[in-house]
């Protein structure tokens, strides 16, 4: 579904991907694990076309999508979950969903809307309250919820867990599995590795900008190098 | 007390010091073809002292005076304001009465209040229009002058070298004034905060020395004078008709000429273009677009990352507030007669910047209120003469202090569950 195929990027002079390439099927969970400054997050940036590729090719469904703008690209079925939620603190629950349906019809968006709320019975109880007043976590599912809005085939999600207590995380993680369920494909960003590797049906491991390590998320769980870098040994 | 609030206050007191001793201390005068310094007079020494003291013990005891500060019960406007649902009733009416009571009011006031009112609705205009670019897509703009002055000039030129009339120029106003917007939105699109303040600080400026020196074409700093009036369906509101064959509004109704019949019309009309702009605005606040420029205002990268095009959504802000100060403009320069560069000063543009700031950034209830506030409150403080100013900023520090989210903040229906 997506497949990124021997890409670099730079910043200015600095290059952070080093001919990264990482596929993602229909249907799966992936996950991307690595330190801090691995470059995981500038490989999210990429494929959303900010800063885009200096090289290399990056296909969604078949299509080239390196070259399009970053509206362009998030109006083809793919949506990210950006790092730290980033939601809109003064807007509501409501409007806040919303925007994630800019450009689908009210009624399509309703019906999507209704099924979030479902998923996230939280957001229901908050509807109508600024985003900006509520806890991390529920943030968190505000976020995913948005990015839901847009009905997308497949979404990004840059370190979900990010600052929320272990309740919460599992709550999260649960989530995302059901959306699979639900035939979204999903490509997790973590640093949590455990946990994402435990829910993940394939692995990447990123060290420096390079792709170091692939396997499934069970081997990569028992891998010895992933064991001592990534899970406390 | 800790030392750093002693160093502080000795510090302020030493700044305040300095400059009143270079300001009000020592002054140079003519002594027949000599300059000569001559220093203050006792009297004048003592008021000097007495600020200084007030400087330093307001450092020295600023906890305790903020703390008294807090103190001062705020004004619960919640409390006074009836339910939300009885509000939702009650809602169409307050809006009736008040349309009614715009529309009455003129015949039974002073030619002067009605005057004072016109220019009111003017700076409504002018704060709902910056209120969009700087409430809604927090987009600080600092040359906001400029497109009031684009259609202000827009008009006056049209009138004067093509002879259209008021009510063919307003819409082309408000296009010019949106083009200009448009212009400038293309290079700001990457700036936010006190860059973006820089630019359109400086777009202000280019557009009024443009005006003060192209003298061929705007007249320079003598500005244009004897702009057309607007007319009531071709009738004119001079005692005699200008043109061949037009008759004036008096002689139409056969009742005898009154000069503040012009002042009533223009009023009327400046209420008709503010309701108009309320309405429009209003409806835009309520679809998605209206909602993309608060989203675009809470965090850029997320409203990229849900597919949205920045550049559509921030240069449409723009454009839509340029055109209200474009409506506006040509409005002033009907309403005015005359215009010139020196009305489109920086001034003005801080000024409709403090009426977004003071009515609650974003609210359209707060902007018109603030508005009034601050177009009235000069005008009553009048008999305070060279000291009308310095109230005047008085009143907006302490109005900061009081209620820093502005008169009637931007609102957003509570749901409240029942315990």
């Amino acid at each position: 579904m997506l497949r990124i195929n021997n890409i670099n990027t730079h910043y200015g002079q600095i290059q952070a991907l080093h001919d990264v390439s990482v596929e993602v099927k229909k249907g799966e969970i992936v996950t991307l694990i690595g330190a801090n400054g691995a470059g995981k997050t500038t490989l999210m940036m990429t494929i959303c076309g900010d800063p885009q590729a200096s090289s290399g090719k990056i296909h969604f469904d078949g299509e080239d999508i390196s070259r399009l703008t970053t509206a362009k690209i998030m109006q083809k079925g793919l949506a990210i979950v950006p790092e730290g939620r980033r939601v809109f603190s003064g807007l509501t629950v409501e409007e806040n969903l919303y925007m994630g349906s800019y450009y689908r019809s009210k009624a399509e968006a309703a019906e999507t809307a209704e099924h979030v709320l479902e998923l996230f019975p939280r957001l229901r109880e908050r509807f109508s309250q600024r985003a900006g007043t509520m806890s991390g976590g529920e943030q968190q599912m505000l976020a995913i919820g948005r990015a839901m809005m847009s009905k997308p085939r497949m979404i990004l999600l840059d370190e979900p867990s990010l600052g929320l207590a272990p309740i919460i995380i599992q709550q999260i993680f649960d989530i995302i599995q059901k959306l699979r369920d639900e035939g979204v494909t999903i490509f997790l960003v973590e640093q949590n590795a455990n946990q994402a590797l435990r829910i993940a049906d394939r692995g990447y491991v990123l060290e420096n900008g390079r792709v170091v390590l692939e396997d499934s998320g069970d081997a990569l769980l028992t891998n010895e190098a992933v064991q001592q870098a990534y899970l406390g040994g | 007390m800790s030392n750093s609030k002693f160093y502080n206050a000795i510090f302020a007191a030493g700044i305040t010091l300095i400059l009143a001793c270079l300001m009000i201390g020592i002054k140079l005068d003519n002594e027949g073809a000599q300059l000569a310094v001559k220093g203050a007079t006792a009297e004048q020494w003592g008021w000097i002292g007495l600020g200084i003291a007030i400087v330093f013990f307001s450092q020295l005891f600023s906890s305790q005076i903020d703390a008294m500060f807090g103190k001062i019960p705020k004004p619960n406007l919640g409390a006074m304001l009836p339910e939300e649902r009885k509000m939702a009733t009650l809602k169409p009416w307050l809006i009736a009465a008040v349309v009614v009571i715009m529309l009455i009011w003129p015949f039974m006031v002073s030619r002067g209040s009605v005057d004072l009112a016109t220019l009111t609705l003017i700076y409504i205009m002018l704060g709902l229009g910056l209120n969009i670019v700087v409430g809604l897509a927090g987009l600080l703009d600092l040359g906001f002058v400029a497109f009031y002055a684009v259609g202000a000039y827009t008009y006056a030129l049209l009138s004067e070298y093509f002879g259209l009339s008021f009510w063919a120029c307003l819409p082309i106003s408000a296009g010019m004034a949106a083009l200009f917007g448009f212009i400038l939105g293309f290079p700001v699109l990457r700036l936010r905060g006190d860059y973006l303040a820089i630019v359109t600080l400086g777009f202000g400026e280019i557009i009024r020395i443009l005006l003060n020196n192209w003298s061929a074409v705007t007249g320079g700093p003598s500005g244009i004078s004897g702009i057309a009036k607007p007319t009531l369906f071709g009738l004119e509101f001079t005692r005699r008709a200008k043109e061949e064959g037009n008759v004036p509004f008096h002689e139409f109704l056969g009742i005898d000429y009154s000069s503040s019949y012009k002042v009533i019309f223009l009023y009327l009309i400046a209420v008709l273009l503010v309701l108009f702009v309320i309405y429009v605005i209003n409806r835009l606040m309520r679809m998605p677009i209206g909602r993309a420029w608060e989203a675009l205002r809470d965090d850029e990268i997320a409203c990229r990352s849900l597919g949205l095009n920045r550049t559509a959504i921030k240069l449409s802000a723009f454009t839509l507030g340029a055109s209200t100060a474009g409506f506006a403009g040509s409005f002033f320069a009907a309403r005015q007669g005359f215009i010139s560069p020196e009305s489109f000063i920086f001034i003005e543009s801080a000024i409709i910047l403090a009426i977004v700031v003071l009515g609650g950034m974003g609210s359209q209830v707060g902007v018109i209120l603030a508005a009034i506030v601050m177009t009235i409150l000069p005008e009553l403080a009048r008999e305070f003469s060279e000291y009308r100013m310095l109230l005047f900023g008085l009143l907006m520090v302490l109005m900061m202090r009081w209620r820093p989210e502005g008169l009637v903040p931007m609102k957003r229906p509570h749901l409240e569950l029942k315990q």
